[in-house]
């Protein structure tokens, strides 16, 4: 692969870089911010975004795992010069794992509520 | 038409021996993005199997900054998480050196590929050794705890001042003639692990010796904090305790739940194996560049297909760092 066939621009064009070597640069200042910006948000845990719950879930934990998957999308996409590829070798990577992980997401965590449930409502208790 | 029939043998080889190149992508990059996906799958497997124990004992699984709280040099200094944010900054790094490497590689700057992947290797062993003192600090332990009939797990609390005690701060040690079995004694096949410093009984007149120490318990009120019982409740509570528990292993820890030990050696242990296997074959690779054989081959695409395996880890660890510190 020759350097001018790298895409320079991230943010969606937002951004671009004269150089490969400079747009590496350039994410890993971004996905520091965002890891620093998760630290501290987890060591401060402020209370709004706590008490507060979207679909049953803390506001807290639903920005956690969004900007992890932003992050992942910058690994992907510049680390491992998906932004690069083809399309289709894009999709055959991003849609096979988004749709099987959040498949198996969905009914393992239903069922572990279920049980939580079930252990819950006193069917099984304590032995103490 | 005849331009895509291939007949002769050399064009044969291109097309079967890997010389084809679907999606524009070599056969070595291609395989190691198979390998990825499904490597991928399995770690999610772990994840998610650990999401649905999580969910399973939602009102009783361990605080992780509770249990991670521990920072080289600083003792007794409640520092939850920087050292895994610090564990996370490494290896970012080392992946940036990565991709450095493999942009001077298409450069084909031999002297800058081999200083670059130099640094990923030490940016790789620094996250590797930080993991192995990190279970050294799980698997110590540092206050100790017992565990009831029920399966459930006590912590203690000093009432005056709100902080967790150590065993060794209160409980009253008499002499008792349980010894450790080892196999050379008995049945060859059956030892047992070392004793914990106390035993129940000693742990129990401790508590009722102290007037301070509470018991703090696995559940967990409204405002996610652990409940911690009064000072009657826990007289009434401590007779239960039958297994004193220091540190962590397989079977119980002093952190909560049994499963959270479980997943915490198999997740972070299965993405350490991936780090160490990533090094070793990161040193192969610098030995290679610096012998020349990219050089002499006229591309440094082996660099890139490595790069793509560290990356992966990379990558992993952003998400095991979210759902096993954050979340």
């Amino acid at each position: 692969m020759e350097n001018n066939t790298h895409k320079l621009e991230i943010f969606r064009g937002l951004l671009k870089f004269k150089s490969n070597e400079s747009k590496i640069w350039g994410v890993l200042i971004f996905l520091s911010i965002v890891t620093v910006v998760e630290v501290a948000l987890g060591i401060i845990k402020p209370e709004v975004l706590v008490v507060n719950s979207f679909l049953s879930m803390k506001m807290i934990n639903w920005i956690f795992i969004i900007l992890t998957i932003v992050k992942a999308y910058y690994i992907g996409w510049d680390f491992m010069h998906l932004r690069d590829e083809l399309q289709g070798l894009q999709f055959s990577v991003t849609i096979t794992l988004m749709f099987l992980i959040a498949y198996l997401a969905f009914i393992l965590l239903v069922e572990g509520n279920y049980i939580f449930d079930v252990i819950y409502e006193g069917f099984v208790s304590w032995n103490f | 038409m005849s331009s895509t029939i291939t007949t002769s043998t050399n064009n044969e080889e291109d097309l079967w021996g890997g010389g084809n190149k679907p999606l524009k992508a070599s056969y070595g990059k291609l395989m190691m993005w198979f390998f990825i996906v499904s490597d991928a799958l399995t770690f999610s497997g772990f994840l998610v199997a650990y999401g649905f124990s999580r969910f399973k004992n939602l009102d009783s699984w361990p605080i992780a900054d509770e249990v991670f709280t521990h920072f080289p040099f600083l003792h007794g200094v409640d520092a939850p998480m920087y050292y895994v944010a610090l564990m996370t900054f490494v290896l970012i790094f080392s992946s940036v050196t990565m991709v450095l490497a493999v942009d001077a590689g298409h450069h084909m700057q031999k002297k800058k590929v081999a200083v670059y992947m130099l640094l990923t290797i030490i940016g790789g062993a620094i996250f590797v050794g930080s993991q192995a003192w990190e279970w050294s600090n799980f698997i110590k332990g540092e206050y100790g705890a017992v565990e009831t009939k029920g399966g459930q797990l006590f912590q203690f609390i000093n009432q005056e001042t709100g902080k967790r005690i150590a065993l060794d701060e209160f409980a009253i040690e008499s002499h008792s003639d349980r010894t450790q079995h080892e196999s050379k004694n008995g049945i060859w096949f059956l030892g047992e692990g070392s004793l914990p410093s106390f035993t129940p009984d000693e742990v129990i007149a401790g508590v009722i010796a102290n007037p301070y120490v509470v018991i703090k318990t696995e559940k967990i009120d409204a405002n996610g904090h652990k409940i911690i019982l009064s000072r009657e409740e826990s007289l009434d509570k401590i007779t239960q305790a039958i297994y004193v528990v220091e540190g962590a292993n397989l079977v119980n820890n002093e952190y909560g739940n049994r499963l959270f030990a479980n997943f915490f050696f198999f997740i972070t242990g299965f993405h350490g194996f991936h780090v160490f296997s990533g090094v070793i074959i990161n040193i192969i690779i610098f030995f290679n560049v610096l012998v020349g054989t990219y050089e002499k081959r006229g591309h440094y695409e082996m660099v890139e297909k490595v790069g793509l395996y560290w990356h992966f880890v990379d990558l992993v660890w952003v998400f095991v760092f979210t759902f096993f510190y954050l979340v």
